[in-house]
């Protein structure tokens, strides 16, 4: 069966990673910072889904699981931060929450 | 009778313990009934004592009396001990008697102070040490009592407290004499370190045996004690508190300053004399330093204004005879002067503050006059300490400085030189007595006598002149008749002089001779330049050069102005221009440094999330880079 | 059991006190009053009813001993012991705490509940300094006594008590770091050798680490000690502690909390390092001779009455370092005398000081003077404590700086001469004090009322101490001979039979590894 090499899936999260980096730096949006973040978590669960079919170990999917509900809870948590933020300033601009500047 | 002898110097602490406690409460006679009380018990019990040691001597001359172990540490254990022998008991009797005089005269010259019974107080607690001293058995002891002395002598200068130059004169008095008191505290660190007991007898055998003549340690611990006894006695080089010292009340200064405590570095070097033989540098220091103590401040005497300060100088002056004769080997004749010093300069001290309160509180020589007519007791009674200070017969002052330039003369240590500086202190001595006695009595009378002593200061000043008279009697010159009674007794304790051979055999009355005549010199000298100065002698003395020579001599050849600069004024300088502490500087530049550094990280903490994910990416990055790289 | 109440009793009669402070103003007073009078009849009936050494042969100095585990895991006992030295301490602690509550009586402070629960705290806190023998519980009480002295003199003291507060904070609490490694360190090493991780002191005291760690562990503990002292070049913080904090506070400050310092010297650095405490001596020596010149110049130029006392506490405290390190009978012996002395009077002072500046609202010495005339026995009694500070033979401070220097003398004659000096320099400030305070003309017409009759009890209570000590300090010097004769005889036994030093890393000291101890049985 042929499969997929490992390097090529290392290429891609690292893509995606850097992608979601990006997003996180250069959107001003806090939504959108939210996204990237799943976004980067997605790829290191991708690194580990592929190292552990590179040796045939269970433990990259069940680290990927892991990921996924940490993820899901980071989302709750993160959107509930969210709308309670935009109740208070009125806008998703996450330069407006700059009050703990030194 | 003998085991009575704690009671000597018990007695005037209990009365000051009763006059501090209750002082306030009690009523002026009865503070001065106590005060006079307690030392007038203390002299019965020390003519008692005295008695009861001439009659059936305790073996060796030396009686021993232990009250309790002050500290035991090993092998250090001073006791609260006193020792009694020839010389304790001399100076136990000069001690006991003069202050109770001082202290009877005290009472109606005193009569009217705010702090009366703070005065009694004072000059109880002074008594009580000074007898502690003289009687101690250890260096310890000693110590406590001469450092007791310094207190009090500090709160009677400074005892009209309000002035603050009285404040300024008791601080340069402890001070000074403490700095003595610091040589001493290291000679008995020294002496313990080498010797295991600073018990005085022990000490001295132990001294004999273990260190040679001349050895480097004798002359150390010798020096350091000599230290001690400059400092208490005002001689040179740190003389200068004692004219200061003539701020406080006139029977202080009698009492403490010419009687008795100045004398206790003579005491303490007479006690220590086998240590001193054993360093022969360090006796000739001693000699050097009484005579050129005992000219320097005579020449100071001339140039006095106030009459106190001509009798301070002539204390210090006197006691550099004590020195000289301490210096040469001749311990018993220091002694002697020692006591016929105190008989005439307390009489001297408390004739002159008869002449101070009759005038008003005047102290200026120039401003007296005329009181020979107004008050003949105190003339006569100053004439007779005049003639005893001067050293002319019959007074005591002619037999004991008799007795030290006849020793002088004769000794080995001592020399031709010597004698002169003494024969030249003499004639400086007479000179300035006199000049003294024309200003105050002769001439005429500036201002109407305001005051004069009562019966409990006339008592005393009689008493003491008797004194001085009869004092010369024990110890008559040899060449004279000869009556050796002091010295005979003293020796004792005290080891008779050396004598140089090959001296010339009833050379004595012609030293007597000779002094006695260098002494009435000093008469007409002093009548020339007082009362009875000429036209051509006023002139000269109102030259330039006589004026500066003045100034110098009645500033104490400028040892004040000499120790203001280098020693007072740039301590003082340094210690105010540090009173913030640099120390705190270096501790208040590092939180200063910190604050500085937290300045410069501040601006890392923008508050903005965006900046702290490209920083953490950064930092990622270059964790990374790191880790490949390297 | 009665040194476990020696601890409880403050505490809980600081607890009871908080609570009796909302009655009324007066009440935790009388508490305060009655919980340390109790704990001076403790210190007296545990020395009293003790006087067989109870505990094991080679401890004999300990008279009363109280020992239970307290985590056993980490080796650590509950262990508090009284011998000879800690007793004269504990009695100082408790009169002196009773003293600086009975006299600032009159002092208004706020929150008088919670003021007397920081107070006897510190109490505490500091007894268990004098008594605990388990390092882990001595540093336990070393740290506990800095947050009642941190409250009290940042709650209740004057203008400038933020910055002396966290200044005292900083310094105590940095140095006391310090210490903490040094035990640990001791704590690994001597797991390391025997296999028995434990906190224990006389246990402790067989470690023996090579000659560089040693002197890297005396300088940790040293540090900490020299601070509290305090030392000359580490002084900085203590003019500002003690003049800003309440009166009640700097007594205890200057009475106790120096006291813990020389006594951390004595009880734990010589002891355990006597080599690298060999190499160190002189320059402590010199440390102490730099302390009481640099003391006494800095104590001239104050015109702050408080600061000046703090000066001339460093002074004499000087005295103390010189006579630790001079490490002989005689100079031991002055110290603990100096200990007690020091504490006396330098409480009155303070205590002084809290009097004149309750009744003029002010403490600068420049609009004092004159009180001689108008407040006679506060004159006398400020008298009396300048002499006992300048050293006055038959006041108890003579004995101990005589003892001292004579020590010091046949250990290093150089310094013990130039500490001499110091002898000088204390007579020019504290009678420049007299001066400022009782002599002089009155210009500014002060009129302060005289000292009440608690107050001169108080006085009194102290001044007699101080000439009972200088008349009589024989039963100081029985009672702290034998515990001063069994610290020197522990150092004297680890220098001459060292064994041999078990293999350790070069660099010992910095690279052992941190692993956690075996739990012992």
């Amino acid at each position: 069966m042929a499969t997929v090499p490992m390097e090529h899936a290392l290429i891609l999260a690292a893509a995606l990673f850097f992608l979601g980096l990006a997003g996180l730096l250069a959107r001003r949006n806090l939504l959108f910072i939210l996204l990237s973040i799943e976004v980067m978590l997605n790829a290191a669960g991708l690194v580990f889904v592929a190292a552990g079919s590179r040796w045939s170990q269970p433990d990259g999917q069940v680290m990927f699981l892991f990921i996924l509900a940490m993820a899901a809870a980071e989302v709750a948590v993160g959107l509930a931060l969210l709308l309670e933020f935009h109740h208070y300033a009125h806008t998703l601009d996450a330069d407006a929450a700059s009050r703990m500047k030194g | 009778m003998l085991r009575l002898l704690w009671l000597i110097p018990i007695l005037p602490f209990a009365g000051f313990a009763l006059l501090g406690v209750f002082g306030r409460k009690l009523r002026p006679a009865t503070a001065a009934a106590v005060g006079v009380g307690s030392i007038g018990l203390s002299a019965g019990f020390s003519a008692l004592v005295t008695a009861s040691f001439l009659l059936h001597p305790p073996a060796g001359h030396n009686h021993m009396q232990t009250l309790w172990t002050w500290m035991r540490v090993g092998g250090f254990a001073p006791g609260i001990a006193f020792q009694l022998d020839a010389l304790a008991l001399v100076m136990v009797l000069v001690v006991a008697f003069v202050s109770f005089l001082i202290h009877l005269y005290s009472v109606g010259y005193m009569r009217g102070e705010p702090d009366y019974s703070q005065f009694f107080a004072y000059m109880n607690l002074f008594v009580g040490s000074m007898l502690v001293l003289v009687l101690a058995d250890n260096l310890v002891l000693l110590y406590l009592g001469w450092e007791g002395v310094g207190l009090c002598s500090y709160l009677l200068i400074g005892f009209w407290y309000k002035d603050a130059a009285n404040g300024r004169a008791a601080r340069k008095a402890f001070i000074v004499t403490r700095i003595g008191d610091a040589a001493l505290a290291v000679g008995l660190f020294l002496l313990f370190y080498h010797l295991g007991t600073l018990r005085i007898q022990e000490l001295m055998e132990r001294a004999a045996l273990q260190w040679p003549s001349g050895s480097g340690l004798a002359i150390a611990a010798s020096a350091l004690l000599l230290g001690g006894a400059v400092g208490k006695s005002a001689q040179l080089p740190l003389q200068v508190w004692l004219p200061d010292a003539m701020a406080g009340p006139t029977p202080v200064s009698a009492l403490i300053h010419a009687a008795t405590m100045v004398t206790a570095g003579v005491y303490l070097i007479a006690r220590t004399h086998t240590l001193f033989s054993l360093a022969p540098p360090v006796q000739t220091a001693v000699a050097i330093i009484g005579a050129a103590t005992l000219l320097l401040a005579g020449f100071s005497g001339l140039a006095q204004r106030d009459i106190k300060r001509v009798l301070a100088y002539s204390t210090i002056s006197q006691i550099g005879y004590m020195f000289l004769a301490l210096g040469v080997g001749a311990w018993a004749a220091a002694i002697f002067h020692l006591l016929s010093h105190a008989f005439f300069k307390a009489l001297l001290f408390l004739a002159a503050g008869a002449v101070i309160h009759a005038l008003r509180n005047e102290h200026d020589l120039y401003r007296m006059g005329g009181l020979r007519r107004e008050m003949p007791l105190v003339f006569w009674v100053f004439l007779i300490g005049a003639f005893a200070l001067s050293g002319l017969p019959p007074a005591d002052g002619f037999a004991s400085k008799g007795l030290i330039l006849t020793e002088t003369w004769n000794s080995p240590l001592g020399g031709t030189g010597l004698w002169a500086a003494a024969l030249g202190g003499a004639l400086l001595t007479s000179i300035y007595t006199f000049r003294m006695l024309f200003l105050a009595f002769g001439g005429p009378l500036p201002q109407p006598v305001a005051r004069r002593p009562g019966v409990t200061e006339k008592l005393p000043l009689l008493l003491l002149a008797a004194l001085t008279i009869l004092a010369a009697g024990l110890n008559w010159p040899a060449a004279w008749g000869g009556v050796s009674l002091i010295t005979n007794f003293l020796h004792h304790t005290l080891p008779a002089p050396p004598v140089r051979t090959g001296r010339v055999a009833g050379g004595e009355a012609w030293l007597e001779v000779i002094a006695v005549g260098v002494a009435l010199l000093g008469i007409p000298i002093a009548w020339l330049l007082t009362r009875g100065a000429p036209a051509t002698v006023r002139a000269a003395l109102q030259t330039r050069s006589a004026t500066a020579l003045r100034g110098f001599w009645l500033g104490g050849w400028a040892f004040d102005w000499l120790y203001d600069r280098v020693l007072v004024w740039p301590l003082v300088w340094l210690a105010r221009a540090n009173e913030a502490d640099f120390i705190d500087l270096f501790y208040r530049g590092l939180a200063g440094m910190a604050g500085w550094f937290h300045q410069l990280l501040r601006w890392t903490q923008t508050g903005r999330i965006r900046w702290y994910a490209t920083s953490v990416a950064l930092g990622a990055l270059l964790i990374l880079a790191l880790v490949i790289f390297l | 059991m009665i040194l476990l109440w020696l601890i409880l009793a403050p505490v809980l009669g600081g607890l009871a006190a908080w609570r009796c402070g909302r009655s009324g103003v007066q009440w935790p007073r009388w508490m305060t009053t009655l919980t340390l009078a109790a704990e001076l009849g403790l210190v007296l009936a545990a020395w009293t009813t003790s006087s067989m050494p109870m505990g094991p042969a080679e401890s004999s100095n300990w008279r009363l001993q109280f020992d239970v585990p307290w985590i056993p895991q980490l080796g650590i006992r509950f262990h508090l012991a009284m011998d000879g030295l800690s007793f004269w301490l504990a009695l100082l602690t408790a009169f002196l705490g009773l003293a600086a509550v009975a006299a600032s009586w009159r002092e208004t402070v706020a929150c008088p509940g919670l003021f007397h629960l920081n107070l006897l705290l510190l109490v505490a806190g500091v007894m268990g300094v004098f008594l605990a023998l388990d390092l882990f519980l001595f540093y336990f009480f070393w740290e506990a006594m800095l947050i009642p002295m941190y409250f009290l003199i940042i709650l209740w003291g004057d203008a400038g008590r933020r910055y002396a507060g966290t200044k005292f904070f900083l310094f105590t609490q940095l140095s006391g770091l310090l210490m903490l490694l040094a035990i640990l360190a001791l704590f690994f090493l001597h797991g390391r050798a025997t296999g028995e991780y434990t906190f224990a002191y006389e246990k402790l005291l067989r470690v023996r680490p090579p000659p560089g760690t040693e002197m890297w562990l005396l300088l940790g503990f040293a540090a900490a000690f020299l601070v509290k002292l305090p030392a000359a070049p580490l002084h900085s913080w203590l003019p500002e502690a003690y003049a800003s904090s309440p009166t009640a506070g700097s007594v205890l400050l200057a009475g106790l909390l120096s006291k813990t310092g020389a006594y951390g010297l004595l009880r734990f650095v010589i002891p355990f390092f006597p080599g690298a405490a060999d190499r160190f001596a002189c320059a402590a020596m010199v440390l102490g001779v730099i302390s009481i010149l640099y003391g006494a110049l800095m104590a001239f130029a104050q015109t702050d009455l408080k600061r000046f006392i703090a000066y001339s506490s460093v002074s004499h405290l000087g005295f103390v370092l010189l006579g630790i390190f001079a490490w002989n009978q005689l100079a031991l012996q002055g110290v603990v005398i100096g200990m007690l002395c020091h504490g006396l009077s330098i409480a009155g002072l303070f205590l002084l000081a809290g009097v004149i500046e309750e009744r003029l609202r002010t403490r600068d010495l420049r609009r004092l003077g004159g009180l001689w005339a108008v407040a006679p026995r506060l004159g006398a009694v400020t008298m009396l404590f300048a002499l006992a500070s300048l050293g006055l033979p038959g006041l108890g401070n003579f004995v101990g700086e005589f003892l001292i220097l004579l020590g010091s003398f046949q250990a290093h004659p150089g310094l013990a001469a130039a500490a001499t000096a110091g002898l000088v320099a204390s007579v020019i400030y504290a009678l420049w004090l007299v001066q400022r305070v009782v002599h002089g003309e009155n210009v500014r017409r002060l009129a302060p009322l005289d000292l009440q009759p608690r107050e001169t009890g108080v006085f009194a209570a102290l001044i007699l101490a101080l000439l009972w000590i200088g008349l009589y300090p024989q039963p100081v010097l029985d009672t702290a001979g034998p515990a001063l004769e069994g610290l020197q005889h522990a150092s004297r036994l680890a220098l001459t039979a060292r064994p041999p030093a078990p293999a350790f890393p070069k660099i010992a000291g910095l690279s052992f590894k941190i692993d956690a101890p075996r739990p012992s049985p």
